[in-house]
């Protein structure tokens, strides 16, 4: 259950982000998260809401893309995308494979923000 | 108001990364080789590493242990009957060690220097989830698991086994009494991470302990610094 480290984490870093933007409401965060990251979605989203409680991101939507585990095959001499993460072989000729590329990752990818207009700013 | 996209690809875990980087070289400074010890609770990592310490001692080589904790100092007091110097790391509640903690601990650990040891060893909390998360800037990650857990562990846990440098099946004295099979153990183990180094031991009977260390002066042999 570390989930609630990793999603402080995240408030911290959008919350310097969006300093930049004067004003601006956070509506989206889009993470990378990886099939070999040892996060589980539905606590990250239970967290997320407790977490931006306060902050710049309160109100916002979490938004999990997994990204599947990719390996070098040395026989194929091609990265090849594994079915899971039950066995690191090869899909396509079953050698077992050792060099991962894909499925660790575990990253903001973006964020969606409401901006307020200058001519709204000054009003 | 106008919706803009920011885009950021940043890594959640980038400040502890960071650290654990500056851990690395360090570590690679001082010709220290770093073990980061994982397992389940109740694994046997401490009568592991409690054995490591003393026969590397034995040996004439400088080490070291870190160990994670929720609460107690129990483990660090049983590793210290070793002799070797130990510092017990209480996380109070968190599931894992960060590299935080770690470099806070090597900081002011009274007698000890990185320059001055051999071999470093970092038992983490128990716990085969949330660790494999943090990198600690070691060297070599070592995935323990008893024969008393069931042979599927590797399986249930792919993540921490696939970022593991070795495997270490403790408790082998007890392997027939537990109906502990050793085959399909091996087997998935070899499914989630191929190749990987595997060591079949014994704390209690000293039981491929030899070949243990063999790999400890190996690796601390090839390590240039």
């Amino acid at each position: 259950m570390h989930e609630l480290s990793i999603v402080a984490s995240i408030v911290d870093t959008v919350t310097e982000s969006v300093v930049a933007y004067k004003g601006a409401r956070v509506v989206e965060v889009r993470l990378r998260v990886g099939a070999l990251a040892s996060v589980v979605e539905d606590s990250l989203q239970f967290c997320f809401g407790i977490a931006t409680e306060g902050t710049a991101l309160e109100g916002s939507r979490l938004v999990v893309k997994t990204v599947p585990v990719v390996m070098h095959c040395a026989g194929c001499d091609a990265d090849v995308e594994l079915d899971g993460v039950q066995s690191f072989r090869c899909p396509r000729c079953s050698e077992p494979c050792f060099d991962l590329r894909q499925g660790r990752e575990l990253e903001i990818e973006a964020i969606e923000i409401d901006e307020m207009n200058e001519v709204e700013e000054t009003v | 108001m106008t919706t803009r996209i920011v885009e950021l690809r940043r890594g959640i875990l980038k400040k502890n990364d960071e650290l654990a980087a500056g851990l690395r070289a360090s570590y690679a400074a001082a010709g220290v080789l770093v073990l980061n010890l994982v397992s389940s609770p109740g694994t046997g990592k401490t009568a592991f590493l409690e054995w490591t310490l003393r026969e590397l001692r034995t040996h004439g080589a400088r080490v070291a242990a870190l160990v994670g904790d929720l609460e107690t100092d129990n483990d660090a007091r049983r590793l210290a009957a070793s002799g070797a110097p130990v510092r017990q790391i209480n996380t109070h509640g968190i599931c894992h060690l960060d590299a935080e903690m770690i470099g806070k601990h090597l900081d002011g650990w009274e007698g000890v220097t990185l320059g001055g040891l051999d071999y470093l060893f970092i038992e983490n909390v128990g716990n085969l989830v949330c660790p494999s998360s943090y990198d600690l800037g070691e060297k070599i990650r070592v995935a323990l698991l008893s024969v008393t857990e069931g042979e599927d562990k590797p399986l249930k846990y792919p993540t921490m086994f696939n970022s593991a440098d070795a495997a270490v099946i403790t408790k082998m004295d007890i392997a027939e009494p537990c109906g502990f099979d050793r085959g399909l153990a091996l087997r998935n183990i070899n499914e989630i991470r191929p190749g990987m180094r595997i060591f079949e031991t014994s704390a209690k009977m000293g039981t491929g302990m030899d070949e243990w260390l063999a790999y400890l002066e190996e690796k601390r042999g090839g390590w240039n610094g």
